[in-house]
């Protein structure tokens, strides 16, 4: 019981890590996350790893969550706050779309995970990356990291992978590619995100979402792109 | 917008005021040298996996208090409608009461949609109401079951966060349970080689991990039927103790020969005793 306090007080204080007996720990994402703008949609792309402590509870978990019919959002942070905020704004907005008899905009979507985000921030732990096409202003990606703020990117990574792949994307994104380009992009730069983080591995998702629609697919460990053996 | 159910939950219920108090009063007390007292919890070993026709649940039945089982045979796979059946790991009475509480509301659900229900519908449920009590209410389930949109299974943590896959495992024993999983699982098994692998799954939380022990249970649902096969295999049968001296298996026969004791001296001395008053009630029978 005193452990199980002491999680709830100590749980927004990264800089201190406590671990306990396996079943006393919540499933978490610490994980790698990142959305792409190109013309005409965006890409985005997820590790697959969900851990409690030091155990892999889910080696395939899919963290790319469609809130509507072209408006994916990535999910990283407390695995339970996140699916619960999901859930969530999936039926706000496909309450609000039918209102409005028209596809939602994907700024609408990002403003329902801020607001919860925002509002609840001292219970949750939530960094989402909200990524989607609209008829209106085409592929956007809005990011709503922990602690409730949004803002719209051309490129944004979250999770505790991202740490590691700021320099390589800072670096090697350029505006105006092609689906193609921001497909090996991503891949690349979430395969090293999952080289170095602990907390991020398992296989690569990914997700194209434009205009026609979605396209899924799913990179293998043993399908991911090399860099040097060192 | 609103759900069909019984249960008001906002008078009521659980109250976790008192949870800083505790956790002061547990320091105090572990100062001056006392324990407080543990829960029981199940330190169980649970798994489920899909196979061809349908979902195969497993547990073990140990239930354990601190140190000390409380229960040797309990039954750990619940039921939530005739067609989902749910394992529960974490404390006892979590498990048990959440279960029958989303059972109870399954049933008002189903009475009002005039349909079989969907185990997605009770996965819902259940992390909703997780969720809701910020993993106070230290259940870890593994929901399972077959409905018209297929076999299905559900792992759900103490936090309200649930994962759909084809095989999980949960509790203490979890570990041991998911090498086996790691090891043997192909997806479209037979029915009795899913069996087999649930079983052995089991086993081996039983016998590598400390906090599973006893027999293994097993519950096969498939479209239309539930075979709930408690016990499934005795892993730990009881030995029969042996008595020595005649040779013979006794439990605990503790009468022995005349003459086995020998007596050294006898003094028998008589007490005088004056009756007072005596008087007879007789009983009322009528």
């Amino acid at each position: 019981m005193l452990q199980l306090c002491l999680t709830v007080h100590t749980f927004f204080n990264l800089a201190v890590i406590t671990f306990f007996y396996f079943s006393r720990k919540s499933a978490s994402f610490y994980t790698s996350i990142m959305a792409v703008e190109f013309e005409g949609g965006v890409v985005i792309g997820a590790d697959s790893r969900t851990t409690t402590g030091a155990y892999i509870a889910n080696r395939v978990t899919d963290k790319l969550t469609p809130i509507h019919e072209r408006i994916f959002c990535c999910r990283s942070g407390s695995a339970a706050d996140t699916q619960a905020i999901a859930d969530a704004v999936t039926y706000q907005l496909g309450f609000h779309s039918i209102e409005l008899d028209e596809a939602p905009l994907v700024q609408t979507a990002a403003s329902l995970f801020r607001e919860m985000c925002y509002r609840y921030r001292e219970e949750l732990m939530a960094g989402i990356i909200v990524a989607g096409w609209d008829p209106r202003r085409g592929g956007q990606v809005y990011t709503v990291p922990v602690g409730g703020m949004m803002t719209r990117q051309p490129v944004s990574v979250g999770g505790s992978g991202s740490s590691y792949i700021y320099g390589y994307v800072d670096s090697n994104y350029r505006a105006g590619m092609s689906k193609e380009e921001c497909l090996k992009f991503t891949a690349e730069a979430l395969t090293l995100a999952m080289e170095r983080d602990g907390s991020s591995g398992g296989v690569v998702r990914l997700a194209v979402v434009s205009e026609q629609g979605v396209e899924r697919q799913v990179i293998l460990g043993n399908q991911l792109p090399k860099f040097s053996t060192v | 917008m609103a759900t069909v159910s019984v249960r008001q939950y906002h008078r009521g219920g659980f109250s976790f005021e008192n949870c800083k108090r505790n956790a002061l009063l547990e320091a105090d007390i572990n100062k001056l040298g006392f324990s407080s007292p543990a829960a029981r919890k199940t330190g169980t070993t649970i798994c489920g996996v899909v196979y061809k026709d349908g979902v195969v649940l497993g547990a073990d039945t140990r239930a354990t208090e601190g140190m000390v089982v409380a229960d040797k045979n309990c039954s750990k796979i619940h039921y939530i409608s005739p067609n989902v059946y749910c394992c529960g790991a974490g404390t006892a009475a979590d498990t048990e009461m959440t279960t029958q509480i989303i059972s109870s509301n399954l049933e008002l659900h189903s009475l009002s949609t005039g349909r079989l229900p969907r185990v997605a519908t009770a996965n819902r449920m259940l992390k909703q109401m997780l969720f809701r009590y910020q993993g106070y209410i230290g259940a870890a389930l593994v929901l399972g079951g077959v409905d018209s949109t297929g076999p299905q299974l559900y792992s759900i943590y103490p936090h309200g966060s649930t994962d759909k896959l084809p095989y999980v495992t949960m509790g203490s024993g979890s570990l041991a349970a998911m090498a086996v999983f790691e090891d043997r699982y192909k997806p479209n098994m037979e029915e009795e080689e899913a069996k087999r692998l649930v079983r052995d799954a089991i086993a081996a939380g039983i016998f590598n991990d400390l906090g599973s022990g006893s027999n293994i249970d097993l519950c096969v649902i498939t479209k239309g039927k539930v075979d709930y096969l408690r016990p499934h295999d005795v892993a730990n049968k009881k030995g029969v103790r042996e008595d020595k001296i005649n040779g013979r298996p006794e439990t605990g026969n503790y009468r022995y020969k005349h003459g086995t004791t020998g007596v050294l001296t006898k003094a028998v001395t008589p007490l005088n005793l004056e009756v007072v008053e005596e008087s007879v009630q007789t009983m009322d029978t009528s």
